[in-house]
């Protein structure tokens, strides 16, 4: 019976492995066999290649130890695209056991193996995609759009990037090593405790985020500095541009609720480790404690997710829409409003955990407020279209996908706010729709029309428009046909998680969804050729000016890409669409005086210090005591070593700004 | 060189053409207190955390039954003498004193030692009578509670140590003073959250 519950029982402490035996590498499991050999050829290959052509020095100098906000941020985006494909491949994997498992079919996942993949889909896609997706470009643009030429914290920026690395590395040698938490992406106790859940699932999942909160929280704090503290010489509060305005208050969510993640998950490690009685069904333990805690970082982290993307959203309409932002005032508000209502809603996740009338209506309530601001940006980025000579680029069209997708979505979402309507739909398909109708629908187009919009900034050529086109379009049809089914079935009462039917009327709903998941499968493969593309083409695509779309921003007024000091003389900001103040008055660039620039060393220590981290995490997963006490010992001496280093910055000399800055003088007038 | 502009206007300046660096670390306390305000919420659910599961004794001791003021309060006098002998290092600071720093950092670190010392004897009396922190919710919400306050005041000292090296090797630079500045703000903010600590745990867990 018990072997039913678990099907591995937990080995015995090794004083030297810890728990960590040959059994723990998955060779019965003929799927994970075959991706461990295709990741190993695909790795070994890299390696090779890298090995090859001698790149490890470059990579080490250039891109690892770099503390150039630029570079941080493009790493993060590789890191999130990486990700976004193990996470795709568990979604795949999901539609395809859902259409098999009927009539008796038990599908091709054991319970076992699909309970972790759709525990990994959810954790990879909302902290190792989203998170390291909307960091990545909080980090690249926000310095350039206020005129600084970094970073508050330069070395805590490239800490923060290897943090979060080393909790994805953790997340992702769980697939080989060990076994993935079968439990959900929030792990909810009494299940993801150690009584029914005795192996290292949910101790990946837990070191995994708790590795990762740590470089999201200090990334937060630093943005946040970096953004009250280094705008260019006359940008009041209120004339930040939109997007600045958005990662503000993205960040200052980030800064007010990861450490409440960061606590909740060391209660619920106490509970595994040391036998403390938090959220345990005995001796006073409250699982529901639990559940309100993660749900009071985690429903302020769905809107550090949606709101950079609500700031990339207003850059993008009033660009292309040729016209000042309709209502900049009401759209800082309707985000400072969003930002504080986000902490008043966390209870409407579990209506259901019967907590009375009063307190669900107020939550009821308090989520269905929270549509009126939203509501108030979308009005916002209608008018700003209204007469507007509208150029129907890439980003463009993200951004009206975007706006009738999320639309639906926030409407399902004010549906499921009323509690008794929840109560019918709670854990039901519907809410899954619901959830990936926003977090798709907003958050996703809303990085495919960043990345569309401001590529050229960061590599200086466009991206290929038929392959983005071909993208755009499998994706939003994708979309549609993978999640309308769901919610019909959500509506007919099919709860989430289920990995065999049986009634047969359903196949057909789930069939209609995997054929969506495969257009959204087209989608991606069309972004990475349109990636390929442009990168091959990337001499036509050359875009010389730095200002190909004639944004209206300061992160246009610099070349693309911006040279390693963003701004040769600071920025003096008159409006707030600054740029187009600028280019509209005439200004001239000035093409001498350049002086001598102060800025941040690389350092090796940001890449060291989280390697150290990755293996204290792995030495926690697995009970491998003196590895936990070395390399937390290892941490604590190299951050006091680290703090002994006093000379972390040096000057670009005047001779080198110079000669950055005249051949940019050329490639403008050979443009001209 | 100055910037040109093509209108008839002037005055209007694009570009700050005096280059002006910030000065070193000017924006660290901002970043400093942020910080501190975000390791406030953590304590923030532990005291939650108490508030709610400080009540379920699961037939096992309660506060009444454990708690000793007395050795609470000489803890808490430590604490309290440690916070007021770095606000004295900060004052010979300010007047370039590095050996009056070191001496009353040396001091701090002292009584913050006696503090750790009286906290471990403290838990250690009540894990050899059996209130354990597996023993209840209540206990396992207590233990936490302060014993994450006894970890940050042990990081704290690791870091009095390293900045009393640091002192010693470059002296009061202003890298050096700033990281007296954050350390101070530091030890005085776990300072007010053992106050916290000390009425919420101890005196109304023996009133209640």
């Amino acid at each position: 019976m018990s072997d039913a519950i678990i099907p591995h029982p937990a080995p015995p402490t090794h004083p030297i492995f810890g728990k960590l035996s040959i059994d723990a590498i998955p060779l019965h499991e003929p799927i994970l066999v075959a991706t461990f050999i295709g990741v190993a050829i695909g790795g070994i290959a890299v390696l090779a290649l890298l090995t090859r052509y001698r790149l490890w020095g470059y990579l080490w100098k250039e891109w690892f130890t770099t503390v150039d906000h630029k570079r941080i941020g493009i790493m993060y985006m590789i890191l999130g695209l990486i990700m976004f494909l193990r996470g795709f491949a568990d979604a795949i994997m999901m539609r395809l056991q859902q259409v098999m498992a009927f009539g008796g079919s038990e599908g091709y996942l054991n319970a076992h193996h699909y309970d972790q993949v759709f525990t990994a889909h959810g954790v990879i896609m909302i902290f190792f995609v989203a998170m390291p997706f909307i960091t990545g470009l909080m980090n690249y643009i926000v310095p350039l759009q206020i005129g600084a030429r970094d970073v508050s914290f330069p070395f805590l920026n490239n800490f923060s990037f290897w943090m979060t690395s080393a909790g994805a590395a953790l997340t992702m040698i769980s697939l080989f090593v060990g076994e993935y938490a079968q439990t959900g992406w929030l792990a909810y106790p009494p299940l993801s405790g150690i009584a029914y859940s005795p192996n290292v699932g949910v101790d990946y999942y837990i070191w995994g985020l708790q590795i990762a909160g740590v470089g999201t929280t200090l990334s937060g704090i630093n943005l946040i500095v970096t953004i009250l503290k280094l705008r260019a010489p006359g940008m009041g509060l209120m004339k930040m541009p939109v997007f600045t305005w958005t990662s503000l208050c993205s960040n200052i969510l980030i800064v007010a609720s990861f450490p409440i993640l960061t606590a909740t998950l060391a209660l619920l490690s106490l509970d595994r480790y040391a036998g403390t009685n938090f959220f345990t069904n005995d001796l006073g333990g409250s699982p529901m404690m639990y559940v309100n805690l993660i749900w009071i970082w985690g429903h302020p982290e769905v809107y550090i997710l949606i709101l950079p993307l609500f700031g990339v959203f207003s850059e993008v309409t009033s660009t292309f829409a040729g016209k000042r932002l309709f209502g900049y005032t009401s759209m800082v508000y309707a985000t400072v409003c969003i930002t504080i209502l986000s902490y008043i809603v966390w209870l409407h996740h579990f209506f259901t955990m019967g907590s009375g009338a009063s307190v669900n209506s107020f939550f009821g309530i308090t989520t269905m407020v929270i549509s009126i601001p939203t509501g108030a940006k979308l009005f916002n980025w209608l008018f700003t279209m209204y007469r507007g000579r509208i150029r129907y680029e890439l980003p463009m069209m993200w951004t009206i996908a975007f706006m009738l997708t999320f639309v639906i979505g926030g409407m399902t979402g004010v549906l499921l706010a009323v509690p008794p309507a929840d109560f019918v739909l709670h854990n039901s398909l519907f809410l899954i729709a619901h959830f990936h109708n926003v977090i798709i629908g907003g958050v996703l187009f809303g990085l495919f029309a960043a990345i569309n919009y401001w590529w050229p900034k960061a590599f200086g050529f466009k991206l290929d428009v038929f392959w983005g086109k071909i993208s755009f379009w499998c994706w939003v049809v994708g979309f549609w046909v993978a999640f309308t089914p769901l919610y019909i079935l959500g509506l007919m009462g099919v709860t989430r998680r289920m990995r065999v039917f049986d009634d047969p009327s359903l196949q057909i709903w789930f069939a209609i969804a995997g054929v969506g998941a495969l257009i959204i499968a087209a989608g991606i493969g069309a972004m990475l050729v349109q990636f390929a593309v442009s990168i091959w083409r990337r001499k036509e695509l050359r875009e010389e000016s730095g200002d190909p779309w004639d944004g209206r921003t300061l992160e246009w007024a610099t070349s693309s890409p911006p040279p390693d000091y963003n701004f040769a003389f600071t920025p003096v900001i008159h409006d707030l669409d600054a740029w187009y103040d600028m280019k509209k008055r005439g200004h001239q660039r000035p093409v001498g005086g350049y002086r001598d620039i102060h800025m941040p060393s690389n350092t090796g220590a940001g890449i060291i210090l989280s390697g150290i981290c990755l293996v204290l995490g792995f030495a926690l997963v697995w009970h491998i005591w003196w590895l936990v006490a070395a390399s937390f010992v290892a941490v604590v001496a190299g951050a006091i070593v680290h703090t002994f280093n006093y000379k972390r910055d040096f000057d670009i000399p005047a001779a080198t700004v110079a000669a950055v800055e005249d051949a940019r003088s050329r490639q403008l007038a050979a443009g001209a | 060189m100055s910037a040109k502009t093509l209108t008839a206007d002037e005055a209007v300046q694009f570009y700050d053409l005096d280059e002006h660096a910030h000065p070193e670390g000017h924006s660290t306390m901002l970043g400093f207190w942020i910080y501190l305000m975000s390791d406030c919420l953590i304590f923030a659910i532990l005291f939650a955390c108490y508030a709610v599961l400080g009540g379920s004794y699961a037939a096992g001791p309660a506060p009444k039954d454990l708690f000793d003021l007395k050795l609470i309060a000489l803890n808490t006098a430590m604490l309290l003498f440690s916070s007021i002998t770095y606000g004295f290092a900060v004052l010979q600071m300010q007047q370039g004193k590095v050996k009056g720093v070191q001496i009353w950092l040396a001091i701090t670190g002292l009584f913050g030692l006696a503090f750790l010392g009286i906290e471990l004897y403290e838990f250690h009396h009540l894990i050899e009578i059996g209130a354990t922190p597996q023993r209840s919710a209540f206990l396992s919400a207590f233990f936490t509670l302060v014993g994450t306050h006894g970890l940050h005041v042990t990081f704290g000292i690791i870091w009095l140590v390293t900045l009393m090296v640091q002192l010693s090797k470059h002296g009061l630079i202003a890298a050096n003073k700033r990281r007296v500045m954050c350390l101070s703000m530091f030890w005085h903010f776990l300072d007010v959250v053992w106050i916290g600590v000390f009425t919420f745990v101890y005196l109304m867990g023996v009133l209640r």
